[in-house]
């Protein structure tokens, strides 16, 4: 058993590459693809779990001070690539199976059959942004953003139509861009120090030579820039809303969670560089303002947008800003509530892309306010060779039971997420909302001005107001207008996705505190990254038993 | 040999920037291309420029490792190719299905209204 468990960070790696692979080899068996697909992610949610109870240090025979290394192939840290799980590690992982499972399920219900190779994209897509989260090493977390980059620009165009290849064009030249700037930046830092070994590079930060010192200042700059075209920063993030609101509903719910892999790269390497040397680090007050314009950014494209998807699009870019924001603050008390925030904003957002996909069937015809500007996806299914297209009127191609009172569920559902988006009470978009203001206004904070707090406490305001008024116009005219609208048919397949998302939600609602507890020790060891490093050059050899 | 390699990088990265900001499909994917040439040597620039000297070590004596070459930006350049070459053909994928759901090579999918 302990044997096992010493393997265990490579599962989330190794689990959907194997079965995304393996996928591809059973083209006309849909069950078995199916079946498979949905195990892996079992898998990885498992693991994901295990990695979180091992954080916590129950077993410190196995893990100290909530830290993993593993040596890939048994190379010693800076020589050989290491995975490392610490909490941070192992909460976003839960996350990213937690959101894949939901909109793995959903997708089962129609998307998934819509163009061939949806499952084999989907598990890389989950394999690149889980291999993100565990790697130790900056080279390899390119080479982790690319598979997840890769497999998003397959997933973007999935189910294609004008609208969708058009978004997906802008989408993969600014990700392209974004990656040169990624490697350039990773480039310098090694020709600098001569590491790509994340621990290993915070400690030879400080036997630079000041000459060294200033390239390699530049090279991190470069590098951090890569990472907040991913985060969706402001003015590099035109691409974001017509690239998520043109995706099918699936998939984006999960990049709900890609623009928190760019913030996941910048909190990771940042406090590891802000380790060795506060000026460093590329977290400063130039997010704090990068973020405030992707606020405002997003509250303007809040009250602009017509249709839900676009709006849900322009809520992540703005929570987006707001994480940014609060990372400029440089304020460690803020980490905590900062996470919380992250995993409670990107559980809604998931959720309210896979409602979006719902609402959209009740609609007649479709609105032609902004249709030109943002034309509805349409899904060529006959190109595919799909013969019927899911008609929300005739009980074609059942996967599921049909649920009753689908308007009540829609319309419930609706309000939930309206409320997780907007930071009300009672779900945890409020606790995580109101935990971020309360550290800003009780903590003292090492800045002479504090007009940064009370922007920040305004910011989280003005988008939980703009958020209220957008989403309310339009559920208004969703649910409330009789004309040009029908009740859909839902299937348990579609519901029980968001209905999962919004309990976990409310899940971490009622499990603020045990969440909060281990949202702080995540935090500690983030901003005391010295027991990270030790342990990363510490590791022999997993000596492996037989 | 330095001066030339710089310019060459600075050549292609300039060409590469100027082709990206271009409004025509084709443009775009010429500058992502030259992009990531630039890119690449600067990847192996960042090795230091030597010759005749070898990458992988003999394993024979004592060690000297100014007599060899660093095979890790080697190593980083062979990925990157790969990466950035399986990209840009699916971008290429991606310009042909747009000019042929638009019928332009505009990258708004519309020409602008002259």
């Amino acid at each position: 058993m302990i044997a096992w468990l010493q393997h265990l960070q490579v599962v989330p790696v190794v689990t959907p590459l194997l079965v995304g692979a393996l996928i591809l080899l059973i083209p006309d068996r849909y069950e078995v693809r199916a079946t498979l697909a949905v195990g892996s992610v079992l898998v990885q949610l498992a693991a994901a779990l295990t990695l979180l109870y091992l954080t916590t240090d129950s077993m410190p025979h196995m893990w100290q001070e909530g830290v993993g290394v593993y040596n890939i192939g048994a190379w010693p840290a800076p020589f050989g690539i290491v995975l490392v799980v610490d909490r941070f590690t192992a909460m976003m992982l839960t996350l990213t199976s937690l959101v894949g499972l939901a909109s793995l399920i959903y997708s089962l219900a129609s998307w998934d059959r819509v163009a061939p190779g949806f499952h084999s994209m989907f598990q890389f897509l989950l394999m690149g942004l889980n291999g993100a989260f565990l790697t130790g090493d900056l080279f390899n977390l390119f080479v982790f953003f690319e598979v997840l980059l890769a497999s998003s620009y397959g997933l973007l165009l999935h189910g294609s139509g004008p609208s969708r290849v058009k978004s997906g064009l802008h989408y993969i030249a600014v990700n392209l861009t974004a990656s040169f700037l990624f490697l350039i930046g990773v480039a310098m830092i090694y020709g600098m120090t001569g590491t790509l070994n994340m621990a290993d590079l915070a400690v030879r930060i400080t036997l630079l030579d000041p000459d060294d010192r200033s390239l390699f200042e530049a090279g991190a700059a470069i590098l951090g820039i890569a990472f907040l075209v991913k985060a969706g920063i402001w003015p590099l993030n035109f691409w974001l809303p017509t690239a998520y609101s043109t995706a099918s509903a699936p998939v984006a719910a999960v990049f709900a969670l890609l623009t928190k892999v760019g913030v996941y790269a910048v909190i990771r390497v940042g406090t590891l560089l802000a380790s060795a040397d506060e000026q460093t680090s590329f977290i400063d007050e130039g997010l704090f303002y990068g973020g405030a314009a992707t606020v405002t950014y997003g509250v303007i494209g809040m009250f602009a947008a017509q249709q839900l998807s676009r709006l849900v699009s322009y809520s992540v870019a703005a929570s987006s800003g707001l994480l940014l924001m609060a990372l400029g603050l440089r304020n460690e008390e803020l980490t905590a509530p900062l996470l919380f925030y992250l995993a409670s904003s990107v559980l809604a957002a998931a959720a309210f892309y896979m409602l979006n996909g719902l609402t959209e069937r009740m609609r007649l015809f479709s609105v032609p306010n902004d249709a030109d500007l943002a034309p509805l996806p349409d899904v060529t299914y006959v190109g595919f060779g799909v013969k019927e297209p899911p008609d929300p009127h005739s009980p074609d191609d059942e996967v599921g039971i049909a649920i009753p009172a689908a308007m009540a569920f829609l319309g419930m559902s609706f309000v939930c997420c309206v409320l997780l988006v907007a930071g009300l009470p009672p779900l945890s978009g409020f606790i995580a909302k109101f935990a971020m203001m309360h550290v800003v206004i009780t903590t003292p904070m090492d800045t002479p001005e504090t007009w940064y707090e009370w922007l920040f406490v305004a910011a989280v305001l003005t988008t939980g107001l703009a958020a209220v008024i957008a989403l309310t116009r339009i559920g208004l005219r969703l649910f409330w207008s009789v004309t040009g609208r029908t009740t859909p048919r839902l299937r348990l397949i579609e519901v029980g996705p968001v209905a999962f998302l919004i309990v976990l939600c409310l899940g971490l609602t009622i499990g603020a505190g045990p969440t909060m507890t281990y949202l702080e020790s995540a935090a500690r060891s983030l901003h005391a990254p010295e027991v990270y490093i030790r342990l990363v050059h510490s590791q022999s050899a997993v000596e492996v038993t037989p | 040999m330095e001066a030339i390699f710089a310019l060459a990088i600075g050549v292609l990265t300039g060409s590469g920037v100027w082709l990206l900001l271009r409004p025509r499909t084709f443009q775009v994917i010429m500058g992502l291309a030259l992009l990531s040439y630039a890119v690449n040597l600067f990847i192996f620039g960042m090795g230091r420029l030597v010759t005749d000297k070898p990458p992988i070590i003999n394993q024979e004596g004592a060690i000297d490792p100014s007599l060899y070459a660093d095979p890790v930006p080697q190593a980083l350049v062979l990925t990157a190719i790969v990466i950035s070459f399986a990209t840009t053909a699916l971008f290429l994928v991606v310009l042909l299905a747009a000019r042929g759901f638009t019928g332009t090579d505009h990258v708004d999918g519309r020409e602008p209204d002259a």
